[in-house]
């Protein structure tokens, strides 16, 4: 590899980190304005910038959806006070806000988020690093999260984040399994009999274009699959690891200013590749609708880049506010639930439609 | 008496507990779109403040701008946290009202001490102190939250009865006729 290619992919690395980032921190908005809707609340409407916000009627309407509050919130992260309590781990304590916001970052280099035609007519898809293992190196890397979230409850060295870190633990273990098991379908039609072997993300996004998305026939795998999402983002109704009715906050309940910050960036970051994830697996990833792609719309060039992305990224925010919709209308899980559902309901589900759906490739077996 | 609810067994669907899960989904999202916002923006917006209510005690003047305290301390007697200073003070002998014989000279109401108990205006005999609608009172030092008697006079205003006791009182006196 060339050093210009090198510099260009870090260029394109930067962008897309801080894309995420920006996306991070109106997710948090958008959390926040969601809740106080479905509350009959208000929600953040104050905070304002001395010019834009002077401008007659946008600056006005802006300001009432709170465009401006991430910014407020980031400086208030930067600059709090930063307390170490005196009987923590400091190392472990420092080390695993990083380490649950670093996979959650390292995930986004093989979800891949579009394409382009250049001008030669060849399709170049729009993915920082297309591995022939993009969908293993996911798993492994997004699991690795929990890990900071362990040992930011070990570290803390105080009853409730230790609670919340083994809970957190216990619950990774019981999801991955399923989770696991209900993405086998989609990735053995990938791999039918006669077909070249692939689990990259971006062949099974191109194998949804112009058919049916995965999740219209195969519902179960999709049920199963975003369950467990829920479970391994820890949103509720399976937050269990913070839980703040019952551990104060969990896991965080040390931690202070731009510590607390990178946990919380961390939490959102995963929802996003996640929705991004179930986007690409499930729901066609950037083709608009079932049976046709953008090129079926005569959409070529650069403007199918364009169109391909903001389908991308309107299915992703789609997903995004779903998470937060469920927040806001189911209840948290009891502990001993959310074990049972793991181990005796969506095991055993995943099990049987992995079974199932073996028979119907087999049948349906591609030409 | 205790009530028993019997509760129904759960159908079919409801174990599913995916259609029911639709159906919260679907009460959080007409309450997103079609729910009524509830939230009062505070400083901009103001709650109705119902008639009776106790705010901050203030001092009243009648119709004639007359300060109606007569300076008896009853209030300063009754008020529990003893929150109420009254340095009584003679009336000039030129007033209109000289033969009222006492006003306050300084009058200091805590507010970090009332309790907005009311007591005091219950026993004043002279309606002087009333409990207003003003019930946010702030500021930087323990000073200025003592109310000195210029600004319970600002805060109070006029109230507007037209006994004019002492006005008959004066008539009496001058009539040689006895006032009740």
């Amino acid at each position: 590899m060339e050093l210009t290619d090198i510099a260009i992919k870090s260029i394109y690395a930067v962008i897309v980190v801080s894309v995420l980032m920006g996306f991070c921190s109106y997710a948090v908005l958008a959390e926040r304005k969601i809740s106080s809707w479905i509350q009959g609340r208000v929600g953040p409407n104050r905070t304002t910038l001395p010019i834009i916000g002077s401008i007659p009627y946008i600056g006005r309407f802006l300001t009432r959806l709170g465009v401006f509050q991430p910014a407020a919130d980031g400086l208030k992260f930067l600059f709090k006070e930063d307390v170490t309590p005196g009987h923590v781990n400091k190392v472990y304590f420092i080390l695993a806000p990083v380490l649950s916001l670093v996979p959650a970052l390292t995930t986004v280099v093989v979800v891949p988020f579009g394409y382009f035609e250049n001008a030669a007519g060849e399709v170049v898809n729009l993915v920082l690093a297309d591995l022939n293992v993009a969908i293993l190196f996911l798993f492994a890397i997004s699991s690795l999260g929990v890990y900071g979230v362990v040992l930011g409850g070990w570290a803390s060295n105080s009853k409730y984040p230790f609670l919340g870190g083994i809970r957190a633990s216990a619950q990774m273990i019981s999801y991955e399994l399923a989770m696991g098991i209900s993405v086998l379908p989609v990735f053995m039609w990938l791999n039918a009999p006669g077909t070249e072997g692939t689990l990259s993300l971006v062949d099974v996004v191109n194998s949804q274009g112009g058919a049916l998305w995965n999740a219209m026939w195969m519902p179960g795998s999709f049920l199963i699959f975003v369950v467990c999402i829920f479970a391994e983002t820890n949103r509720l109704p399976f937050d269990m690891a913070e839980s703040e009715t019952e551990l104060v906050s969990g896991f965080h309940t040390e931690y202070s200013s731009f510590k607390f910050g990178l946990f919380f960036v961390g939490e959102y970051a995963h929802m996003l590749v996640g929705s991004a994830v179930v986007a690409i697996l499930f729901l066609g990833g950037w083709h608009p609708m079932p049976f046709m792609t953008w090129a079926d719309f005569g959409v070529h060039g650069w403007l199918a880049g364009v169109l391909s992305v903001g389908t991308m990224i309107g299915k992703l925010c789609g997903f995004m506010f779903f998470f937060m919709w469920i927040r806001w209308t189911l209840p948290r899980f009891r502990y001993d639930q959310v074990m049972r559902i793991g181990w005796q309901m969506l095991l055993p589900l995943s099990i049987a439609n992995l079974i199932v759906y073996t028979f119907v490739i087999y049948f349906l077996e591609r030409p | 008496m205790p009530i028993v609810v019997k509760r129904k067994p759960l159908t079919f669907l409801e174990k599913l507990y995916i259609p029911e899960i639709v159906r919260g989904l679907t009460v959080t999202f007409r309450r997103m779109f079609f729910g009524e916002t509830v939230t009062l923006e505070y400083p901009e917006q103001r709650p109705p403040i119902p008639a009776g209510y106790r705010g901050v005690p203030t001092l009243v003047r009648d119709p004639e701008g007359r300060e109606k305290c007569v300076s008896c301390q009853l209030c300063e007697f009754v008020c529990p946290p003893k929150a109420i200073r009254i340095t009584p003070g003679e009336i000039p002998a030129d007033s209109d009202y000289a033969h009222v014989e006492k006003a306050p000279k300084e009058f200091d109401i805590d507010m970090l001490r009332c309790i907005y108990c009311g007591m005091c205006q219950e026993v004043c005999p002279e309606e002087a102190i009333w409990l207003q609608n003003q019930y946010s009172m702030s500021g930087y030092t323990r000073g200025e939250m003592v109310n000195n008697k210029a600004k319970l006079y600002e805060l109070g205003g006029t109230l507007p009865d037209q006994h004019f006791k002492w006005n008959k009182k004066k008539e009496a006196a001058e009539n040689g006729g006895g006032h009740h």
